[in-house]
């Protein structure tokens, strides 16, 4: 099953590699598989799913994700944002008085000020989650992997990559992935 | 200590004596579909060709769009009298429509957002269908008031932007936050929407076969790999973005009642407006979501993904926010009656019995009787049945904003400058042609987009459990 000695799995020479990947057939595998390689001390690595999956992070021993403070930022830059804008307008740069309402208060435009925290909290979320992913980008050495396209309909990938200073050579990378039981274990090049 | 612990032992021999049932959670996805089921279903619409009744009714909606666009046309060439608003009712059916599709828009953020942080895992299926109705019903909305305006080219004084004497729009106006509130909205939802769709763009690229295909979805799925870290970040987007457009859409509809109620008029100057419109919202737009929902079930047999549980749990939305519709109306009356204001008496009564009785008839029969038949299970289970009724919440709902908006303006304070509104046939072109145009915006979306949230569904059927057996 697990064919070492398949072309696939030796790099040429002068080749650059980016890792090494395998499938796993079953939620429950990758998600055991996945708890042995992130206590096997693993940095640089990750499961690729069709789905998120339930605990996985846990599993992966991945930190919080930072875009809640994105979010936490961009909503004060819109409330401070909205602040400015109307006072800006309404108060200095053409006063008006309308309806006996003050030049300027947090109340009487507050609507605004709530939209524009908002708008800008949201802003800060969806560009935050790009950027945090570091997309857009659309050359990766896995989009050449034939089983990769399967990954986004129901086949479940664990990629070591060569950047973790554990990886050492590739003959090692997948002997710890066949002891998990990965299957097509696979060379990825850069 | 000793204690608990010893209630603990008994309460632990009762259970084991008893053996309570299990409950069974109902699936979500019928049949015991595979993940690849799911992929095959979702995509295989967009995948295969074009089907006859979609070029018909494509064709169908864009003949229907024209006539709002025919009709808008005539307007700018002409002037707002063409809309048969006059002394004293200067917001006729351009209030009436904006509000209603505004109201139709909420369900969707409702089913994307509220539920899904309520952790109601059957909104799944039908959330992308119903973000998609909301950002296609406020692009309709939002035609209302732009054209409502008069002339539409000074349409950017809305924004923040000084004009050539120098003078900014002034915040203390309802208008002006209305302004601000939908348009977030519509970028909000916009934004939640088409993140959330980009894990399922990349399953399409991903089985794409030809390169224009593959350019187009590539370019929209944005590189998206599917990886554990890529997920966690996004999970964590989705439900921020979840807890953004939840105050958001609670104030979006509040915001709209401020038009009215920050007003003077009897009948609008109330402070039930906000939770009121909210309600009414919610209610038509799930009568809207079932009414887009169900034929596209039968059409495209997703009889396993949308299942009579998602129907049966619309529909108890639909009874619940009917009743509070038809609870706020009651309490509308009390409360006028209670204030002893003669003119805040007057404008109820007027409602009821005056010259637009026949429109507030319509509304109570629609938006209080029709969803009450819903409590009853064989209502809920005939299709054809929920569908009608749902029509009927739609119909209801649309006479709600005319009852409050006319019967207000027609019948205040004076009764020298009372009036009587009717629309003309260029108010009619316009509103019937939005749906034409809603149905274009809808028929692209569900030909070319994911209709179904394909990586969402698979994570809430059995096998996606890493601890199943």
């Amino acid at each position: 099953m697990n064919d070492h000695s398949s072309q696939d799995t030796q790099p040429r020479r002068e080749e650059r590699v980016f890792g090494v990947a395998c499938s796993f057939r079953s939620v429950a595998e990758i998600f055991h598989a996945a708890e042995r390689i992130r206590d096997a001390g693993w940095k640089k690595w990750d499961v690729y799913t069709p789905f998120p999956i339930h605990g996985m992070d846990a599993a992966m021993g991945l930190p919080r994700s930072p875009i809640p403070r994105v979010t936490l930022l961009g909503g004060i830059t819109g409330f401070v944002t909205g602040c400015l804008l109307t006072w800006y307008t309404n108060s200095f740069d053409y006063p008006l008085i309308v309806g006996a309402k003050p030049y300027w208060s947090v109340i009487y435009p507050f609507p605004v000020l709530y939209e524009c925290t908002i708008l800008f909290a949201a802003f800060g979320t969806f560009f935050g989650q790009f950027i945090f992913n570091r997309l857009p980008r659309h050359h990766h050495p896995l989009f050449d992997v034939p089983q990769f396209v399967r990954v986004s309909d129901d086949a479940f990938m664990v990629v070591l990559e060569v950047s973790d200073p554990r990886f050492g050579n590739p003959d090692k990378a997948y002997d710890f992935l066949a002891s998990l039981g990965g299957q097509d274990i696979t060379l990825v090049r850069d | 200590m000793a204690h608990a612990s010893e209630e603990s032992t008994a309460n632990r021999e009762i259970l084991a004596k008893v053996r309570p049932a299990e409950l069974p959670r109902p699936s979500l996805v019928l049949n015991g579909r595979s993940f690849h089921w799911i992929t095959e279903k979702v995509c295989g619409i967009v995948e295969e060709p074009t089907p006859l009744w979609w070029k018909v009714m494509f064709t169908m909606a864009l003949c229907l769009a024209a006539f709002t666009f025919g009709g808008l046309a005539y307007l700018v060439s002409t002037g707002t009298g063409v809309w048969g608003l006059r002394s004293p009712i200067g917001w006729g059916w351009a209030i009436v429509n904006f509000v209603f599709w505004v109201g139709i828009g909420h369900a969707g953020t409702l089913i994307s957002a509220i539920l899904c942080l309520l952790r109601q895992k059957w909104r799944t299926s039908i959330n992308r269908a119903a973000e998609a109705m909301t950002i296609f019903a406020v692009c309709c909305a939002g035609l209302f008031p732009l054209f409502h305006v008069g002339r539409v080219w000074f349409g950017w004084w809305l924004f923040p932007i000084p004009n050539q004497n120098g003078i900014w729009p002034q915040f203390r106006s309802p208008l002006e936050w209305d302004v601000f509130a939908v348009s977030t909205y519509f970028t909000v939802s916009t934004l939640f929407w088409y993140m959330g769709m980009v894990p399922d763009l990349a399953t399409i690229r991903d089985r794409a076969r030809t390169w224009w295909r593959k350019a187009i979805y590539s370019f929209l799925a944005m590189g998206w790999r599917n990886g554990n870290r890529q997920w966690s970040n996004f999970e964590m987007a989705y439900l921020l973005l979840a807890g953004l457009s939840t105050p958001l859409v609670l104030s979006v509809h509040t915001i709209v009642s401020f038009d009215f109620a920050v007003s003077n008029v009897p009948g609008w100057h109330t402070t039930i407006f906000p939770p009121y419109f909210v309600a009414g919202a919610i209610f038509s737009g799930f009568a809207m979501v079932l009414t887009l929902m169900l034929p596209l079930r039968a059409i495209y047999r997703l009889h396993d993904t949308i299942n009579q549980y998602h129907i049966d749990n619309m529909t108890k939305i639909i009874l619940a926010t009917g009743s509070m519709v038809g609870y706020a109306y009651a309490t509308e009356f009390f409360i006028a009656a209670y204030s002893g204001n003669p003119f805040e008496k007057f404008a109820f009564i007027n409602r009821a019995f005056g010259q637009y009785a026949w429109a507030y008839w319509i509304m109570v029969t629609c938006n209080v009787i029709s969803p009450q038949f819903f409590w009853f299970k064989a209502v809920r289970e005939n299709h054809a049945l929920v569908w009608i009724i749902c029509l009927f919440v739609n119909v209801g709902m649309w006479f709600e904003r005319f009852v409050i908006t006319v019967t207000s303006l027609a019948n205040d304070y004076l009764p020298s400058s009372w009036g009587y509104y009717s629309p003309t046939i260029v108010d009619i072109f316009t509103f019937f042609g939005t749906f034409g145009f809603f149905s274009v915006l809808f028929l692209l979306f569900i030909r070319f987009l994911p209709l179904l949230p394909m990586a969402e569904i698979k994570s809430v059927i059995p096998q996606a459990d890493p601890h199943a057996h």
